[in-house]
């Protein structure tokens, strides 16, 4: 008996290669590789400099809202007004700006904004038991239209003195020609997996995905988390939109359409379960990039644009093909 | 001195009268059937006790001293831990994590503070080995057995100095050989000195576990005898009304 207590402490639960095979974000890494080796042959475009860079600047803007998005999904919630989010924030931005505020100031109103949202929608969701779905659609809705009521419907290309600074902030590239939408997608990636891994807050998101009742009774402050949750979500999107202003330099009331979707689709080929209780930083980027190389080698290969939506939603199913493959063997 | 004392406790909800004028003791390292059937008031005590109502009439005493609750964190900082039903475990953590839910381990300086994996994984693992039980600490809730998820159950309660674990129907839901090992686990906490209330329908269960049985009906205290002077038909007769009162 006293050599079956001590050793179970020490035995790791699987070893590294069994865990790696188990993993759905392992084997969306393998589909990207395979895809950009396949392309880097089949065509000549995929692999210049140029391409790479727009591809990599490209996943950032689905990607930095996938990280929000994926802290709300491991607690079981969604949150379908991210695009609008992003779109009211960039409004706001461009809108204080125009008027001649700094860029500062700008960007304070706008992420203000996008917490604002966030903590209205927790609110309702945590403390008045809202569906998350019911709240955030209507988010979606309410968002997009306060956007188009700022700006009056029109399109802000003019952010006032301090233009030059934010085009620089979204449309630069101030670390080895890497892209700085990429810089900061690196960057909020690294804050989101050490806050999943490390804190206090980050397990207590994964106890809540995993049996909000158990949560509740063993003293985890659940509604507070929920309505941090939404926060952050929101806050991603708000960021993004702050990012994608000064990348695009104009910004219009219907940016970020549809993009919801896309951000969720990441998500979930990352490998995070809409059921709750699993999900990584890791695994959005990796969801966001398949997303993007699936479109980038569309066009490089000549496929009409149309059939895009197949190949993501395609995707998306094969990816809880291959969840549903896993747990089926388990269960046997 | 008894650990917990209770005196003439009563609670209603409206017109509905759930436990009537209840005065019971129990004694450190004492396990105690509580019994009786549905709708009998076992449930409404037990919740008086865990912090989640407050009774209407009587009072609490721990260790001699007044014990007023307001909430289920106030119980647990008096040293009063619950085991639910249900056993309220995450199925997608570890054993360690669950056994640590809402009061996590954590290291660094003021605001800056990580989980402290190393620590958690190290005590939950003692736990279980006191425990006699074969749980490991790093393995996920969902690929456990019955018997092993009742044991990170009982592990959280051995986190703190706890004076009195409350078990509800610990065994309703888990084959013959895994209630063998609750019921080890049970005795495992009696020995170390602290007070359990068992609360169970099955009737081997409290007859093989504990030191005394309480029988409840109709929100009334029936029976507050030692297992050795009562039997199972006894029991019986006192939680289907065929016996009165003894």
């Amino acid at each position: 008996m006293a050599l079956t207590i001590d050793q179970p402490i020490e035995h790791k639960q699987q070893s590294l290669p069994a865990r790696l095979f188990a993993s759905q974000t392992f084997w969306v890494v393998i589909a990207v590789i395979l895809a950009c080796l396949f392309l880097s042959f089949a065509t000549d475009a995929f692999a210049t400099s140029k391409n790479l860079y727009n591809i990599t600047r490209n996943i950032t803007f689905v990607a930095i809202i996938a990280l929000g998005m994926t802290f709300v999904i491991i607690t079981g919630g969604i949150d379908l007004s991210v695009g609008s989010v992003l779109c009211l924030s960039s409004m706001v931005l461009a809108v204080t700006m125009h008027a001649g505020y700094s860029i500062e100031v700008g960007i304070i109103a706008s992420i203000a904004t996008a917490l604002a949202i966030g903590a209205f929608n927790g609110i309702l969701i945590a403390y008045l038991g809202f569906p998350p779905f019911v709240v955030t659609l209507g988010m979606l809705s309410i968002a997009r239209s306060l956007a188009m009521v700022a700006s009056n419907n029109t399109v802000v290309f003019q952010f006032g003195p301090d233009h030059a600074k934010l085009l620089a902030l979204g449309g630069g590239a101030w670390v080895f020609g890497i892209a700085n939408p990429v810089l900061y997608m690196i960057l909020l990636a690294l804050i989101t997996g050490f806050i999943l891994r490390w804190t206090k807050f980050g397990r207590h998101i994964f106890a809540i995905g995993g049996n909000e009742h158990a949560a509740t009774l063993t003293g985890v402050p659940v509604r507070q988390i929920k309505v941090t949750v939404y926060m952050i979500s929101a806050l991603s999107a708000g960021i993004a939109g702050v990012i994608e202003t000064g990348w695009l330099g104009a910004v219009t009331t219907n940016i970020g359409t549809g993009m919801e979707l896309q951000v969720i689709a990441a998500t979930v080929i990352g490998g995070a379960n809409l059921a709750g209780g699993v999900g990584t930083a890791f695994g959005a980027i990796v969801g966001a990039a398949l997303i993007e190389v699936i479109r980038n080698s569309l066009g490089l290969l000549g496929i009409n644009a149309f059939w895009q939506g197949v190949f993501i939603g395609g995707a998306i199913l094969l990816a809880v093909l291959f969840d549903r493959i896993r747990n089926f063997r388990r269960s046997d | 001195m008894a650990v917990l004392e209770l005196t003439n406790i009563s609670k209603h909800f409206g017109a509905i009268q759930a436990v009537n004028d209840v005065s019971l003791s129990i004694e450190p390292g004492q396990v105690v059937g509580l019994m009786g059937d549905n709708g009998a008031g076992k449930s409404t005590l037990v919740k008086m006790i865990a912090g989640n109502f407050r009774p209407s009439h009587g009072s609490m005493q721990m260790d001699g001293k007044d014990l007023v609750l307001h909430k289920p964190v106030e119980a647990r900082q008096h040293g009063i831990e619950i085991v639910h039903q249900d056993l309220a475990l995450c199925n997608n953590l570890t054993a360690a994590a669950n056994v640590y839910l809402g009061r996590e381990l954590r290291r660094g300086v003021g605001p800056f503070r990580i989980l402290d994996y190393a620590s958690m994984y190290k005590r939950a693992g003692q736990i279980f080995a006191e425990l006699k039980s074969e749980t490991r600490p790093r393995d996920l809730v969902k690929q456990m057995s019955g018997g092993q998820r009742q044991a990170v159950a009982i592990a959280r309660t051995m986190l703190s100095q706890a004076k009195i674990v409350l078990m509800d129907e610990p065994t309703a839901a888990i084959s013959v050989r895994q209630v063998a090992e609750v019921l080890n686990l049970i005795r495992h906490l009696r020995d170390q000195g602290i007070a359990v209330v068992l609360i169970s329908h099955r009737m081997p269960d409290v007859f093989t576990v504990a030191d005394r049985v309480i029988v409840m009906r109709r929100g009334r205290k029936v029976a507050d005898k030692t297992i050795a002077s009562s039997s199972p038909e006894e029991v019986t007769g006192l939680i289907t009304g065929a016996i009165e009162q003894v």
